[in-house]
């Protein structure tokens, strides 16, 4: 039987700033970036009565951002207002929370907003240098992990990734042609942040270590910048201006424990939900927008939505090929490696493009089934979309 | 030439206070929940196992073996600046709990994961003693 919500809701609307070493406020990017996502659905602000935002880490107000937002906007008469933060997980999560709140009849068009500005502008006396710092710029290192020199997100996802390796092969010639591949697709697309730079796996290789097993081109980018996009009903969706992007199916997965002993993110508990509302199996994904804040969380999580068996994510990348022309288009804008950093918005918003085929030169040629993914912390919070163009 | 920053020395908070102590005595010691019996650290107010709120510090034999590690390149702190490269080691302790140090008295080539090792302690500042690792004695 079908599920009832599959293909009920569309995303009708998407809307990005410029990225990267782009300045504004985080609160200037996020009004940018709805104004850009009701323009391309030929929407205006009085037309949306929901609002959801992730806040960046440059937003003042975070807790009440949502509401902060709205002010901005000058929107008023809202059914919904939410502030949510499950990392990257969050964007593929906001969207179907806005499916959900219109099901209730809450609302009946919801804007997804993600901004952050962690880039500040060069001052005109910046020289370029980092200055030493005094003793109290130092003030963070007051725990445990920094007492050992154990500091950031690269460290813990470092330890994840060498026990992979050390379990099951991985290679850094695997992560690398994760690093290799999207930048293929980068180089495919004018808005990527390394558009106009060819990446070799020789130049991976040199790329300088940041935290063994991690190069500089196995981690994000940092960017700022904005992104929004509109989720309405599939019948409201049809009469505006864009093609609809129909959401198929939705599920999240949350695995709790430790990512050192599973060496699994949330996606194999996000998939058996989203797949079964969608009604498909992984082999009618036709391209495939995951979540890569490294090259290795894409490898995992291949695995983990059953592309190939635990443990082979190495190979498939390498063997299988996810760039342009390989067997599983993957991360096709040239995702957070090489186009831009905007957390979970990033695969949401290729996937849009794709899934509508206005991919210009990077179109990946068969697109009916989208599959999009979110994950944060360390392979500890994951969502997923199954987006289509066709509505059944 | 400007003498080299000192790395960070730890606070010793209420919830590590009963740990920073045995360190300066040369014991390591681990949580260990009194409801459930398991042993963790770092240490927690609530244990996820049994939601207890009762733990009793207990002395680990401070041997174990290389879980997984990383090689720190970037400079965060001046403490380190003449460190880098310098491995993070997760050690399992053979007794219970995994724990975070550094490796000392071994080269990077020689690190890799199952290697026994055995805790030491390194003065880090005129208060703190830090648990850190070198491979065990064969
Ligand atoms: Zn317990």
């Amino acid at each position: 039987m079908t599920h009832p919500l599959r293909g009920q809701y569309a995303i009708a609307g998407l809307g990005l700033t410029p990225m990267g070493r782009a300045y504004d406020s985080a609160m200037g990017f996020a009004v940018e970036a709805v104004r850009l996502a009701l323009a391309d659905a030929g929407l205006e602000r009085r037309n949306l009565d929901g609002l959801m935002l992730n806040p960046g880490l440059a937003w003042a107000d975070a807790a009440m951002g949502s509401f902060a937002l709205q002010q901005a906007l000058g929107l008023t008469n809202l059914g919904y207002s939410l502030t949510m933060n499950i990392g990257g997980a969050t964007a593929a999560a906001m969207v179907q929370n806005a499916a959900l709140a219109i099901e209730a009849g809450l609302c009946t068009t919801v804007a997804c907003v993600f901004s952050d500005a962690p880039l500040k502008p060069p001052k005109p006396d910046d020289d370029g240098k980092k200055q030493g710092g005094s003793a109290a710029a130092y003030g963070f290192a007051r725990g445990l992990s920094a007492a050992y020199g154990q500091f950031g997100v690269n460290a813990l996802y470092a330890l994840v990734a060498r026990r992979h390796m050390h379990r099951y092969g991985t290679t850094g010639d695997h992560l690398g042609a994760v690093a290799v591949a999207e930048r293929a697709w980068a180089n495919r697309n004018p808005a990527a942040q390394f558009h106009d730079a060819p990446l070799t796996l020789a130049d991976y290789h040199r790329s300088r270590w940041i935290v063994e097993p991690f190069h500089l081109l196995d981690c994000c980018l940092v960017s700022n910048g904005g992104a929004a996009v509109i989720v309405t009903s599939a019948e409201r969706a049809r009469a505006l201006r864009q093609p609809p992007v129909y959401v198929w199916g939705f599920g999240q997965g949350h695995p709790g424990g430790d990512p050192l002993d599973t060496l699994t993110s949330g996606a194999p508990l996000a998939k058996r939900t989203a797949f079964a509302m969608a009604d498909i199996e992984v082999a009618d994904v036709d391209v495939a927008e995951i979540y890569d804040c490294y090259t290795f969380t894409v490898l995992v999580t291949l695995e983990d939505y059953g592309f190939c068996a635990k443990g082979e994510g190495g190979a498939f990348v390498a063997d299988a090929g996810i760039g342009p022309g390989g067997r599983l288009p993957v991360n096709t804008g040239g995702g957070q490696l090489s186009s831009f950093y905007m957390w979970g918005m990033t695969p949401v918003s290729e996937g849009v493009i794709q899934a509508r085929g206005q991919g210009a030169a990077r179109q990946a040629p068969k697109h009916d089934v989208v599959l999009v993914s979110g994950n944060g912390g360390i392979l500890s919070t994951h969502s997923t979309l199954v987006l289509s163009p066709l509505p059944s | 030439m400007t003498s080299a920053a000192a790395k960070p020395t730890p606070e010793v908070t209420d919830e590590l206070r009963p740990f920073f102590a045995a360190a300066r005595e040369g014991r390591l010691v681990v949580q260990q929940c009194r409801g459930c019996g398991r042993r963790r650290f770092p240490p927690r107010e609530i244990c996820s196992h049994c939601l207890g709120r009762q733990a009793d510090w207990v002395a680990s034999s401070g041997r174990g073996t290389i879980f997984s590690f990383n090689v720190m390149h970037q400079v965060y702190h001046p403490g380190f600046a003449a460190e880098v490269p310098y491995a993070v080691v997760l050690v399992e302790l053979e007794d219970g709990g995994r724990m975070i140090a550094n490796l000392v008295d071994c080269p990077l080539e020689r690190l890799r994961i199952g290697l026994p090792v055995e805790v030491v302690f390194e003065a880090r500042g005129p208060e703190v003693s830090l648990p850190q690792f070198r491979p065990a004695a064969a």
